[in-house]
């Protein structure tokens, strides 16, 4: 009964999002940690689902994680901001998709702050005039590129290969999403779903066939922080506040993690190792780790795409259970090898968590 | 109103932030960092609403505004519409102007920002570049990101992406003409001007300190006193 209510409810948060015609713009951690996860995207998006997304070498940092670690004043931050929205200007459009939560947030933040504040726009407009001649308009759209796979869900489920469900029981795999803080915490109306109730990776886990875990810290941050994480002295913010989620979802002994925001799949990932490490816990069975994947690595095992080429092989919790639970084929020897066949060698084994 | 207050207000964010408190504590309750640290949003809202400048100037000079994370948390639950997250941006971005920043272990942390994100920003026009996501710094990422380090362009290439290539992708070199405009942006708009006043103020505390400054950055990025955590005598 409860569960219906609630199924009910965040059926009825909506979100405009555009199904086509989108400036993209990437991420930098995504880049960075999961770089095949951007590529992943674009061939869904261009290659099976014929949708037109553009992107320019010109674009940049949006500077965010420099603005959240409190280095970049907010006026430099809003003017590297307008100067993306410039470029998307230039290009002829007018739906803004981020490949990240930080820049999604803070692009939210700032078109928020330009409206209460016209003056501070105004300001920005000259600063960007002098600074680089250019002039923009705001987007008519702001999406986070999840919230495009949460709109063609239905299409990329109709293409499907792979169900999220254990073939060895026939029962939907148990996934835990995690939306990241600034996808709707602060400004609720421009996440799917809302803060309350976020729907845009339950949306994806639903259609593509499992089943999603809720847990009493489900909300709670993965414990990025910025200059929690960033500072050397102050990781143990970071990885305590992740602890706390894995305790706190390890009785549903979840599947897989599916996240939303770059930063987060890196900490759900590497903090498992690490708690493993220092002692000796570990959160999946048989002595390993939960898989923590990005919403694009997940589209592309449903489509079935090779796990190496979505670049499952730079997690360091290994993802070979979750694919022998879905049924998903691979080749164990092509995992560390280069992009013509090269012996890359094989990452060190850690002591404490089976890395296959 | 004092003289700190009125800068305070002089931020946007500020004004966005800090409707008025009436101290229920709900961002307390929520707040990742009340858990971990000896910090309460509660409190830092209190206080700055007394518009007591001396309060105001202890905070600026305090560990307390170091510890939020800035994850929002506390935005969605204020019955009364406060910030707290942008109120603690407001007040850090205060201290930095003052130089009061390098009066705390956490505050003086900023140089280490500074010369890692705020540096790779406008030398390769990414936050974070993975060249120099070094192994020592950063042996959380783990036996993985090890063999990533030492296999760098080949893994790229195998998994899509340009890393320091020509035109469009993932980690492409961002052109020269796009670092310059975002040089400029940063010296129109007082950018430039805020890392010098980093720079500056952690000279001044590294002398007092006796420390170079390259030696300063690296202490302030490993040092931790073991006196934040709540849990911490
Ligand atoms: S939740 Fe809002 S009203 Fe309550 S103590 Fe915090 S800032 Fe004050
Ligand atoms: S933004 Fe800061 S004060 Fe608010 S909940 Fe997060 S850590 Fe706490």
């Amino acid at each position: 009964m409860i569960l219906e209510g609630k199924k009910r409810l965040w059926a009825e948060y909506q979100k405009e999002i555009p199904d086509d015609n989108y400036f993209y713009v990437r991420s930098c951690i995504r880049q960075n940690f999961f770089p095949a996860s951007e590529p992943t995207f674009l061939r869904i998006l261009r290659d099976e689902l014929k949708k037109d997304i553009f992107e320019t070498p010109f674009h940049t940092t949006c500077s965010g994680i420099g603005y959240h670690s409190d280095i970049v004043p907010m006026e430099t931050t809003m003017t590297v901001v307008a100067r993306q929205f410039a470029l998307m200007t230039e290009a002829g459009y007018e739906n803004y998709a981020a490949s990240c939560i930080t820049s999604f947030g803070l692009y939210s933040e700032i078109i928020e702050t330009w409206k209460h504040f016209p003056e501070v726009l105004a300001k920005v407009r000259k600063h960007l005039k002098q600074a680089t001649g250019r002039e923009f308009e705001i987007p008519q759209s702001l999406v986070h590129a999840s919230d495009i796979v949460f709109k063609l869900r239905n299409e990329i489920a109709a293409k499907a290969k792979f169900k999220l469900v254990n073939k060895h029981t026939g029962k939907p795999l148990k996934v835990v999403e995690h939306i990241g803080c600034h996808y709707s915490k602060m400004f609720p109306s421009k996440g799917v779903g809302g803060a309350e109730y976020p729907y845009v990776l339950v949306g994806m886990i639903e259609v593509w066939g499992g089943e999603v875990v809720d847990y009493p810290e489900r909300r709670h941050c993965c414990g990025y922080g910025f200059r929690h994480y960033l500072v050397k002295a102050n990781r143990g913010y970071s990885v305590a506040n992740t602890k706390k989620k894995f305790d706190s979802m390890e009785p549903y002994k979840p599947d897989m993690i599916i996240t939303n925001c770059p930063g987060c799949p890196y900490f759900l990932d590497r903090w498992q190792y690490v708690i493993a490490e220092m002692e000796g816990k570990t959160y999946g069975g048989d002595g390993q780790g939960i898989p923590a994947l990005t919403y694009e690595e997940v589209a592309g095992l449903v489509l079935g795409y090779n796990p190496w080429d979505l670049g499952l092989q730079v997690h360091q919790i290994a993802v070979e259970p979750l694919l022998d639970k879905i049924g998903i084929g691979y080749d164990p020897e092509a995992k560390y090898k280069g992009p013509n066949g090269e012996d890359l060698g094989k990452p060190e084994m850690p002591m404490s968590i089976r890395c296959c | 109103m004092g003289k700190l207050y009125d800068m305070l207000v002089e931020d946007v964010r500020f004004q966005e932030g800090m409707k008025s408190c009436m101290n229920c504590g709900t961002c307390t309750a929520i707040c990742p960092a009340a858990e971990f640290y000896r910090y309460d949003p509660r409190q830092v809202i209190d206080t700055v609403q007394t518009k007591d400048e001396e309060a105001i100037e202890d905070l600026l000079k305090s560990e307390t505004i170091w510890y939020c994370g800035e994850c929002m948390s506390c935005v969605t639950r204020c019955p009364r519409k406060n910030a707290v997250g942008l109120v603690i941006v407001a007040l850090r971005s205060l201290s930095q102007k003052l130089g009061y920043f390098v009066e705390s272990e956490k505050g003086r942390q900023q140089l280490a920002l500074k010369r890692t994100i705020g540096a790779w920003i406008l030398e390769h026009g990414y936050c974070v570049y993975p060249r120099k996501i070094t192994v020592e710094n950063h042996p959380e990422a783990g036996t993985i990101w090890k063999w990533e380090q030492d296999n760098l362009d080949l893994i790229h290439k195998r998994l899509g992406s340009n890393l320091d290539g020509e035109g469009n992708g993932g980690l492409r070199r961002i052109p020269q003409e796009s670092l310059d405009e975002l040089q400029r942006i940063f010296d129109v708009t007082g950018g430039s001007d805020f890392y010098n006043q980093i720079e500056e103020a952690s000279k001044k505390k590294a002398e007092e300190m006796g420390l170079s400054l390259d030696e300063y950055v690296k202490f302030v990025y490993t040092t931790n006193n073991g006196l934040h955590g709540r849990d911490e005598e």
